[in-house]
């Protein structure tokens, strides 16, 4: 840790990057619901209201089509919106123009006009919001071509990543975990970037590789704690973006370890894990294989209420302990 | 930015960008017929008033965003018609090297921020184009165009009313040419007139004939001047009518033979040159010189655009991402 750098919550980091990109750029500014006064559904504007004023971190009705498409005007008129949705499951409200406007512009014109726009929203479960407030719709993103998609997992992530995103002279989806906001970790004072596009190798192990995004990676740093009193050694490996995907870390890895547990919070069914498996299946990696590659994923459920089947329905750190044992034991 | 009728230039101009955009759609529905052209194309023939009118109270650093039915909003606002039909044409000199077609054109120079194949889809891309000039504290205003069948989408409420608290540079322009697609507007709400939403948002709402250039740029010319003070959206509703199909999938069961000759009576052009003439500024002459100067543009439009490279798709998977 250098001096400047600090223990700060994720939502703080965040917080951090949006103030640092404002103060460097005036292109930069943010709208979404409540993020004024309020300080954001978690808190993640917090103050930024009071140093920017009401013109710059700009309160919206409840209208996400009407609010993405206005920073899809912004941008393309050359300014560096930055959206929040409040829950990610309302990016459905806004849909045409995400996947119709943002995603397509810039190839539709022939290149003619970007759209560098910025939509942050929360993504996942564990907060008893249920069904429609609780959902893990990155694999949606990340067919769309156009799109980027970046799920950062630590504090450190959380800024650096956006800070990248906001440069990014294309749409990029920011989707950060509920649960992570409160955690923290050491993150850099300076306004430093993570490029979008690399991949993060968090534990460096020798019999499994686990390739988590999310939530996902300090469930499975924490899994990594117990099976190495097992004598299971295990890598776990961060796409951090969807879209760009760097694929090469994963790939050497799962040569390396010749086992692939992948995993998701999300619904396995058409997931981003099904992409990363076949990725894996055709690369050189697969003839490394000591076992069948294994996707431990949400069951294929909308999120329940109930504390109890809210946890039963996505990996869990003992999941994937056993996911990480079962890969071991059959091969 | 004068009045259509302030003098001889203007009128001039002013039926040269009309005749530019009927003859245009007159080349491109040929070109479709003879199998020269693909794809398929939504024509505004008879609805030429619109665009010219509301594009002549506009500054060039105005800024437009269109439609599906957008060529005469692209004419009007200054677009290349050589790149315009090769951008039909499938040609790698066209607006978007052949990755957009009719319904994409957008043209950075005349700011004309892009035509939409989403109905409604623009209307949230106007207001927030406004938003930016606003932000940056500059004197540009946005003419959103859209039909009458984006009135009932989501979007089309959810931008008028942020445009509205935000008292945003814009002007939202619909023309009401009476049907989306087949559904006819005495179907699709019960209001008479989309100026009568307006109410709904606390903006003002004006109809106008939206076959005569002068009334579009009078009432275009009040709504920029109120974007332009800081005061605000309107909501401005040009009627009108298209004489074509929707696109080319159109049978046209769903209106006469006698309303669609009824509106042909009403063609804009002649009532303009009318008009024109009858003040004094052109000449039947003159008319018919625009005409003929007109047809030999589309002419030597339609020879450079064909004889442009094809479409080119050795880039297509890198011009999804713009570079750093």
């Amino acid at each position: 840790m250098t001096d400047q750098t600090r223990v700060i919550t994720y939502a703080e980091a965040i917080r951090e990057a949006i103030g640092q990109a404002m103060d460097a750029d005036d292109r930069v500014f943010m709208l979404g619901e409540d993020i004024g006064v309020y300080g954001g559904a978690f808190g993640v504007s917090g103050d930024l209201y009071g140093r920017f004023g009401g013109e710059r971190i700009r309160d919206t009705p409840i209208s996400e089509l009407g609010i993405v498409g206005a920073a899809v005007g912004a941008a393309l008129a050359g300014m560096r919106p930055i959206v929040e949705i409040q829950f990610s499951d309302f990016t459905n409200q806004a849909m045409d123009q995400i996947v119709n406007q943002a995603a397509k512009i810039h190839f539709m014109l022939g290149g003619a006009a970007n759209v560098p726009l910025v939509l942050r929203a929360p993504l996942g479960s564990g907060t008893g919001a249920a069904a429609q407030h609780s959902q893990s719709l990155e694999a949606w993103f990340a067919h769309v071509p156009g799109l980027k998609v970046v799920m950062p997992a630590t504090a450190e992530d959380a800024k650096g990543l956006l800070l990248a995103a906001i440069d990014d002279p294309n749409p990029v989806i920011v989707l950060e975990h509920k649960l992570l906001y409160r955690t923290s970790g050491p993150v850099a004072e300076e306004a430093f970037r993570t490029p979008l596009g690399t991949t993060a190798v968090r534990r460096q192990g020798r019999d499994v590789t686990v390739v988590a995004t999310g939530i996902m990676v300090s469930r499975a740093l924490e899994a990594a704690e117990v099976l190495a009193e097992q004598g299971i050694d295990i890598s776990v490996v961060d796409p951090r973006t969807l879209t760009p995907l760097d694929a090469g870390p994963i790939l050497d890895d799962v040569s390396t370890t010749g086992r692939a547990l992948l995993v998701q919070e999300a619904p396995g069914h058409v997931g981003y894990t099904a992409e990363l498996a076949a990725r894996i299946a055709e690369s050189p990696a697969l003839y490394r294989l000591l076992a069948p590659i294994k996707r431990l994923s949400g069951l294929d459920v909308p999120i329940p209420y109930a504390p109890q089947l809210e946890r039963s329905v996505v990996p869990q750190v003992a999941d994937i302990v056993e996911a990480a044992q079962t890969l071991v034991k059959e091969s | 930015m004068p009045h259509p009728l302030a003098d001889a230039a203007t009128a001039r101009s002013t039926l040269v960008t009309m005749w530019e955009i009927r003859r245009f759609e007159e080349a491109v529905d040929d070109l479709f017929a003879r199998g020269l052209m693909h794809g398929t194309m939504h024509l505004s023939i008879g609805q030429e008033a619109s665009p010219t009118g509301v594009c002549l109270a506009l500054r060039e650093t105005d800024a437009i965003t269109s439609t599906h039915r957008g060529h005469g909003h692209c004419i009007a606002k200054g677009a290349d018609l050589v790149r315009m039909m090769a951008e039909l044409l499938a040609k790698e000199t066209g607006y978007c090297r052949g990755r957009g077609g009719s319904m994409h054109i957008a043209d950075v120079e005349t700011n004309n921020l892009g035509a939409n194949g989403i109905v409604a889809g623009g209307i949230p891309i106007a207001a927030g184009a406004a938003l930016a000039y606003k932000l940056r504290g500059e004197d540009r205003v946005v003419a959103c165009f859209f039909g009458d069948g984006a009135v009932n989408e989501g979007a089309f409420h959810e931008a008028v009313n942020l445009a509205a608290i935000w008292h945003l540079p814009v002007v939202f322009i619909c023309e009401n040419n009476k049907y989306g697609m087949s559904f006819s507007t005495e179907k699709s709400m019960l209001v008479h007139h989309v100026a009568e939403k307006a109410a709904g948002y606390g903006i003002p709402g004006v109809t106008v004939d939206g076959n005569d250039v002068p009334a579009v740029y009078e009432a275009m010319e009040t709504a920029v001047a109120r974007a332009r003070a800081g005061e605000g959206p309107t909501l401005l509703e040009n009627v009108t009518y298209r004489w074509k199909g929707h696109s080319k999938s159109d049978k046209n069961l769903y209106r006469t033979r006698d309303e669609i000759s009824e509106w042909q009576e009403k063609d804009p052009i002649p009532h303009f040159e009318a008009q024109a003439i009858e003040a004094g500024l052109l000449t039947a002459e003159d008319v018919a010189a625009v005409r003929d100067e007109v047809v030999a543009t589309l002419r030597a439009a339609v020879r450079e655009a064909n004889s442009a490279p094809d479409a080119d798709p050795s880039d297509l998977l890198d011009s999804v991402f713009a570079q750093a």
